[in-house]
């Protein structure tokens, strides 16, 4: 299926505006993994017919990494020069598929002069769903066993755990929870600027410990709502030798699926 | 005559002693910089009473919390009665208020005794806990040496206390039963009851001299250990309060934004912009000592219970990395004696290096576990996240991968080296 994904850019030339921008991300644009998240949530998008648009090569990365790294500096040119593009399109509704770009512009960017209504894409998703605009057919997930788990900045961050577990229940699977979840739920070990960087001296690295946690319920499939929980977890499982058993899948590719898209 | 001066000079020099040590903690606070978290204050006052009255964080972990719970209501409730000691001791009577109150008193008083009685179990699980079969946290290398020995020392006090209470009642009521009428009182109360066997065939007048020997035993006992707070972890019970109406209100996810980077990067970027020229610049980007870190920072530090809640469930802890959250803010606080205490080298030492070290701060994933599992509301990511600050806008001191991501965001805004023109490759593939 070709994908309708015009830029900002595009439109304005066009005199046309949309209803949404999507926020792509670093990792939703480069990384292999992250990029077939990206295509998913752009076949929901273009499904429900939403109208929907992203910034290309005007996009830059929101800054997280680099303030959490402790370079509040580079944070800034960051968000400075993204805030003057997002103004400068008039946008107003953001949807990000990564939790940390989406809690950047959320919740850091407004202090700076950016505001705009940010949803992660599970909650987009779930709105989707609400409004009636999309549809889930459940039946290729039918007799999986899928478990969840909570991206840092989703969950504990922004309070928002319900969303993604909604887009699971729609798929005819059974759900289960790990030990840890929502509130108590383990981080992947990527935030932080964690995975730009070699793991201090341990005894476990914590993306093999959530790993261990997520295969304990028997899961056919982990579900993440979060690029680099994806990578960490993909890494886990394959650390624990489950990978020909269990996959690892963002909701967005689960919806995309169950709908055949 | 003479115990009435002997009492009024013990507490003269309690509340002085008390309230010195108080001063010295104000001086401590004063050296942060201002938290600026003085809006909302409706907000704060709703939250303070919600966390910090109503202990509504300590849930997750069910006998912890109830038996916190029965030490917490027992020791506001059994306080009543220090008003009663404190008018006895002043005017030299002796149970003041059984006259008016009536029944009413043995009513009380078997409260009072049953609450104390309710405080001496919780203790002793506590003691279990931390001497046998607790969690991890409480017998952790956190709290080598001195905290454990703390910790120890709180419950000893709490349960003399409690003993020295009930102990007094029952010799008094011993006493009574052998004709002496010094309180008029003609029915046991419900856990003093109890103890009449441990009195028998005693004399009378050992039972009085046992009786006030209890009586000044607890009322000494009450001043050391209000005394003895400022120098404990113990002294939550107090600071809860506060640290809890500074809590942070700002959304959970957000660092705050530095200005004076702000200001510096918009003169940057826009030839027009004009920066306040009554704005300071800062000091130092960052923290690197407690003077640079908040206000809020050093009340946290002080009002850290030590519980470890926090380091149990931080990741980096978990996988047997250096960092321990309770142990930041321990260290915070430590170092703020050390800059009050003056002494060797205090000055030329830091919060920094001396007491946390730059692995402990990388070790941070910024996940927030810390911040969610605190009962007060205390924040160690933030110190954490200050001193990153000072490590790289300071010290340009990263780890070198991080800082190859940092110099991609800034070459081509990605932490990657891809161009930023293949950012949209994704929709064509």
């Amino acid at each position: 299926m070709s994908l309708n994904v015009p830029t900002m850019a595009e439109l304005a030339a066009r005199g046309e505006t949309a209803e949404v921008l999507f926020w792509v991300g670093c990792a939703g644009s480069f990384d292999e993994r992250a990029k077939k998240v990206t295509r998913a949530l752009a076949k929901i998008m273009n499904h429900a017919g939403v109208s929907f648009a992203v910034l290309g090569s005007e996009e830059s990365c929101t800054g997280d990494p680099a303030r959490r790294a402790g370079n509040e500096f580079l944070f800034q040119m960051q968000a400075l020069q993204n805030i003057e593009i997002l103004n400068g399109y008039r946008v107003q509704k953001i949807v990000a598929a990564c939790p940390h770009c989406f809690n950047t512009l959320k919740n850091e960017y407004p202090q700076l002069g950016g505001t705009y209504e940010v949803f992660h894409h599970s909650q987009f998703i779930e709105q989707l769903l609400r409004d009636g605009r999309l549809r889930v057919e459940g039946g290729s997930f039918k007799g999986k066993r899928i478990v969840f788990h909570d991206p840092c900045y989703l969950g504990r961050a922004n309070g928002e755990y319900e969303a993604p577990r909604a887009l699971l229940a729609q798929l005819d699977a059974e759900i289960h929870e790990m030990k840890r979840s929502k509130k108590n739920g383990l981080c992947c070990g990527a935030g932080g600027a964690q995975i730009f960087k070699e793991p201090e001296s341990g005894e476990a690295e914590i993306h093999h410990v959530r790993a261990e946690e997520a295969l304990a319920t028997g899961a056919d499939i982990i579900a993440v709502a979060c690029p680099f929980c994806k990578l960490m977890l993909t890494d886990g499982v394959t650390h624990h030798g489950k990978e020909s058993e269990v996959q690892v899948i963002d909701i967005a590719e689960a919806i995309a699926t169950a709908n055949d898209l | 005559m003479i115990s009435s001066l002997v009492f009024v000079a013990l507490l003269t020099a309690g509340i002085a002693g008390f309230t010195l040590q108080v001063r010295r903690l104000r001086r401590g606070l004063a050296l942060a910089r201002p938290s600026g978290r003085h809006d909302r204050r409706k907000e704060r006052w709703a939250i303070m009473t919600k966390v910090a009255m109503g202990q509504s964080q300590m849930e997750p972990r069910r006998l912890a919390a109830l038996m916190h719970f029965i030490v917490y209501v027992g020791f506001v409730v059994i306080n009543i009665e220090v008003i009663e000691i404190l008018l006895d001791g002043i005017l030299g009577t002796h149970r003041l208020f059984r006259a008016p109150l009536g029944a009413l008193y043995d009513g009380l008083m078997s409260f009072f005794e049953v609450l104390g009685a309710l405080v001496i179990i919780a203790i002793g699980v506590f003691l279990v806990r931390r001497l046998r079969h607790g969690p991890k946290r409480l017998n952790h290398p956190d709290l080598t040496g001195w905290p454990q020995k703390d910790a120890l020392n709180i419950l000893v006090i709490e349960v003399v206390l409690m003993l020295a209470l009930l102990l007094m009642n029952a010799s008094e009521f011993a006493a009574v039963n052998q004709g002496l009428n010094f309180a008029n009182q003609q029915t046991p109360w419900l856990i003093s009851g109890l103890f009449q066997p441990l009195f028998e065939g005693w004399r009378v007048s050992n039972l009085e001299v046992f009786t006030q020997s209890m009586w000044w035993l607890h009322f000494v006992g009450i001043l050391a250990f209000l005394n003895y707070l400022p120098k404990s972890k113990h002294f939550h019970i107090i600071l809860a309060f506060p640290n809890v109406w500074y809590s942070k209100l700002t959304p959970r996810g957000q660092i705050p934004a530095m200005e004076s980077v702000t200001t510096e990067i918009k003169s940057m970027l826009d030839p027009s912009f004009v920066p306040d020229p009554n704005a300071a610049a800062p000091a130092r980007f960052g923290a690197k000592d407690v003077h640079d870190l908040h206000f809020a920072n050093l009340l946290n530090a002080y009002s850290c219970t030590e519980c470890g809640r926090c380091t149990s469930e931080c990741p980096a802890n978990q996988t047997g990395k250096k960092l321990s959250p309770r142990r930041i803010m321990m260290a915070t606080r430590d170092r703020v004696e050390e800059v009050l205490t003056g002494g060797q080298g205090a000055e030329t030492r830091s919060l920094l290096d001396d007491w946390i070290s730059r692995e402990e701060l990388w070790a941070c994933t910024t996940c927030n576990a810390c911040v969610e599992a605190c009962p007060l509301n205390i924040d160690p990511m933030d110190i954490i996240m200050q001193m990153r600050q000072y490590l790289v806008m300071e010290e340009s001191a990263a780890p070198s991968t991080v800082n190859v991501a940092m110099g991609n965001i800034e070459n081509n805004a990605a932490p990657w080296a891809y161009p930023q023109a293949d950012r949209g490759n994704w929709i064509q593939q």
